[in-house]
């Protein structure tokens, strides 16, 4: 555990977070709490047709619990507004890949440019040297060459790395990640012990600032919001030999893999193959259509080592709940880019979406899909 | 760790002499100032003596003073109350963009309800023009609304002056005086205003009780309904001991206003001086502008004003910055956005406000505080380095 400098914990309200303050202060370690105000839930509220956003990330409800868990802590706590900043890095990047054809993590952009880059700059405003958060995670330094390496929380279901291979050495440098060692179980058990107030409380599930995973909808009532024109998105559905076979509303509508809501009839069961951005289309095909050996994946950033020399084999995760499949990763011909060849063909490679190179509990690397 | 106040525009210590006449009346006088009995009859009187107190203070009637919960209900009940009870048809507000929330908020509910509002800038001084508001007028116009002087910025507005054109155009005028109230001297005939809201928690008095002037024969009608008390306009049992402490803030300040501004005026000239000798690229608001005495809003460049206001609250010093909302967080403020302040800008601004229990020592504590904060917050500013400064 560090020593006697201040240590700024970013509390949700939630469990884990609050947990992982918890065991900071317990620790004797000062700490100063501070809630990131990221989206307002009063917009678009016709998003809520329930009436209103409890319990959302972001919501009053959630700032209520985490100043209760401060308090309880008995630490400096505040609230910080980076609405215009995860609107600029986050909402609108979400937004453009959609539009463009891709399903992109939101989580991935939040974490590299707001948790550990904002969020770090305002806990150095408040004399705090490293950031800590609730992240199933763990850090672990190289002793041989000195570099920082990221490493899955001990709770494989929990883990979150698939969403953080983008943190550098800087910001690994400066980050905590106190609940990497521990299961979700042992998680709530010592929020229970520890007193905290939201021991008990649910999990957080879809992206913070889409209600109900209705990406489309969200998408939509944004640019209502704005009184700008939505790009035009309607197009064709086509199959992979280029016949049409139908029309659709948006590109945005879909992702690879999906099979529902493309309302066809055909004698089969079809699934989105890929959508093109140029043309609007949305290609379709049967299942085993939906199998990739390989993949280009670009923006890398590695752990062990700044690049990449020589082939690597690694187990090669393309989505949250894939498993991890082996695969041989080769540097590619522009830099920051590789190619990762699967030894079995994978379902749905989906760009947008981050490749992640594991080596046991290794995280390698990672970057954006092609 | 010692900690200092200046942040008296958000809110006040309540102070001995209020404290001194509020604990007897919450141990001794707990009727209902609307009983025919002894009790009643003593709450009334202490009612009725509150009322001449806060009067006093501003130089108005006491049957002129109606007692609500605070500024924003005054500012509801001033608003409301005259726009949903004019006979026109169509009906058309006058306010202004920097206007406090209470009032702009209303405005926009008035929207909703079919109510035309014009919101007139100001200068990059932070004061709207009259001519510009008699610019704004129309055959429609019910009501002007204008605050005295402005929260984040303490601009004082020329409230005689739009007074008298919204006299001379018969319309009403309500002024905003939460903030002026306590910092220099309110006379409402002087002024002419139909309408002027207070509130006791500026002034040294606890949360919760507020007043409304409303000049003999105005029609305002009221928005909350039940018995009579108040003349008809704010039913609801008397706050007998709200009032009683806002009588007693009310009697400090008619006894002490000038010496008292007088001294804050001097507490924030050091304070200003001190923070622009010691720092660069720093500056003041709408320096030049009429200003309240005890209200500095200050940028600082290449700095995050949410960030300095953390940094100096650990470091045992209390001021703000914007306003703040629901969660807590700050919101970007619509004052220094009006006042034509660049983005980045606004965003490295905070706001210093004095009140009785600051001195000489605590704002050169400040000021060192405001120093050592700023240069470490530039320090790691990407923004203040790039800018090669």
């Amino acid at each position: 555990m560090p020593g006697n400098k201040t240590i700024a914990v970013a509390m949700s309200g939630g469990v884990d977070s609050s947990t992982a303050a918890a065991l900071l202060k317990k620790a004797g370690v000062p700490i100063v709490g501070m809630t990131m105000q990221l989206w307002n839930q009063r917009r678009l509220p016709e998003l809520y047709p329930e009436g209103g956003p409890a319990g959302r990330c972001c919501s009053l409800d959630d700032v209520y619990d985490a100043r209760r868990v401060a308090e309880h802590l008995a630490i400096p706590y505040y609230v910080v507004n980076f609405e215009e900043r995860f609107e600029r890095d986050v909402v609108r990047p979400f937004i453009e890949e959609y539009l463009a054809g891709r399903t992109p993590i939101p989580c991935t952009l939040c974490n590299n440019h707001i948790k550990f880059d904002q969020f770090l700059e305002m806990a150095e405003a408040a004399g705090a040297e490293q950031v800590a958060t609730g992240h199933y995670a763990r850090i672990r330094r190289d002793e041989k060459t000195g570099r920082l390496l990221l490493l899955r929380g001990v709770d494989s279901a929990r883990d979150q790395t698939y969403f953080l291979w983008g943190l550098t050495q800087q910001q690994l440098e400066r980050a905590l990640f106190p609940l990497g060692e521990y299961t979700k179980p042992q998680v709530r058990q010592m929020a229970a012990e520890m007193g905290l107030p939201v021991a008990a409380k649910g999990d957080s599930q879809e992206i913070c600032f889409v209600p109900n995973g209705d990406y489309a909808a969200f998408i939509d009532a944004y640019f209502r919001e704005r009184g700008e024109p939505r790009p035009p998105v309607r197009g064709e559905i086509v199959d992979t030999n280029g016949r049409t076979l139908g029309e659709h509303a948006g590109v945005h509508h879909y992702t690879v893999g999906q099979r529902r809501g493309l309302n066809i009839a055909a004698g089969e069961p079809l699934y989105v193959i890929a959508t093109d951005p140029a043309t609007q289309r949305v290609i379709v095909g049967r299942n085993d259509e939906l199998l990739r050996g390989s993949f280009q994946v670009s923006s890398v950033n590695w752990f062990p080592f700044e690049r990449l020399e020589e082939p690597v084999r690694a187990h090669v995760r393309i989505r949250n709940k894939h498993i991890p499949a082996p695969a041989t990763v080769y540097p590619a011909s522009s830099p920051g880019t590789v190619e990762v060849r699967f030894d079995e063909p994978q379902r749905a490679v989906t760009p947008g979406q981050a490749a992640v190179f594991y080596d046991g509990d290794l995280v390698l690397g990672g970057g954006w899909i092609c | 760790m010692d900690r200092f106040y200046f942040d008296n525009n958000a809110s006040t210590p309540v102070s001995p002499e209020v404290l001194d006449a509020l604990a007897p009346v919450l141990r001794e006088v707990h009727g209902n100032a609307s009983s025919i009995h002894y009790y009643g009859q003593t709450a009334k009187q202490r009612l009725e003596a509150a009322r001449r107190q806060v009067a006093g203070l501003i130089h108005a009637d006491p049957q002129e003073i109606v007692f609500v919960s605070g500024g924003t209900e005054a500012d509801n009940l001033a608003i409301f109350g005259t726009v949903r009870y004019a006979t026109r048809k169509r009906k058309h507000v006058i306010t202004t963009e920097i206007e406090h929330p209470a009032v702009l908020g209303a405005c926009a509910q008035l929207e909703r309800e079919g109510v035309e509002v014009t919101r007139v800038k100001v200068g990059s001084d932070g004061v709207v023009c009259p001519d510009d508001i008699r610019r704004a007028l129309r055959p429609a116009t019910v009501l002007i609304s204008v605050m005295h002087a402005n929260n984040e910025i303490g601009t004082i507005q020329p409230v005689a002056e739009i007074a008298a054109i919204a006299r001379e155009a018969g319309v009403y005028f309500h002024s905003d005086g939460v903030q002026a109230v306590g910092k220099m001297p309110v006379d409402v005939n002087a002024l002419g205003v139909d309408l002027y809201a207070l509130t006791g928690h500026k002034i040294y008095a606890p949360k919760g009780q507020g007043a409304l002037y409303v000049r003999k024969g105005t029609r305002l009608g009221a928005i909350q309904f039940g018995g009579h008390h108040e003349r008809d306009r704010r039913p609801g049992t008397e706050n007998v001991p709200g009032a009683v402490a806002l009588g007693a803030a009310a009697k400090w300040i008619t006894e002490n206003l000038e010496a008292e501004t007088a001294r804050l005026r001097g507490l924030r000239d050091r304070l200003e001086n001190g923070i622009l000798e010691r720092v660069p690229d720093a500056g003041v608001n709408c320096r030049n502008a009429p200003r309240t005495p005890n209200t500095s809003n200050m940028y600082f460049d290449g700095i995050d004003g949410e960030a300095l206001v953390i940094a100096l609250d650990l470091r045992g010093f209390a001021v703000s910055s914007g306003a703040a909302c629901s969660s807590g967080a700050v919101e970007p403020s619509h004052v220094l956005t009006a006042i034509g302040l660049p983005r980045e800008r606004a965003r490295s601004c905070i706001r210093f406000s004095l009140g009785r229990w600051n001195d000489a020592a605590q704002v050169d504590a400040l000021i060192e505080a405001v120093a050592g904060a700023v240069q470490h917050l530039r320090s790691i500013s990407p923004t203040y380095r790039h800018a090669g400064k």
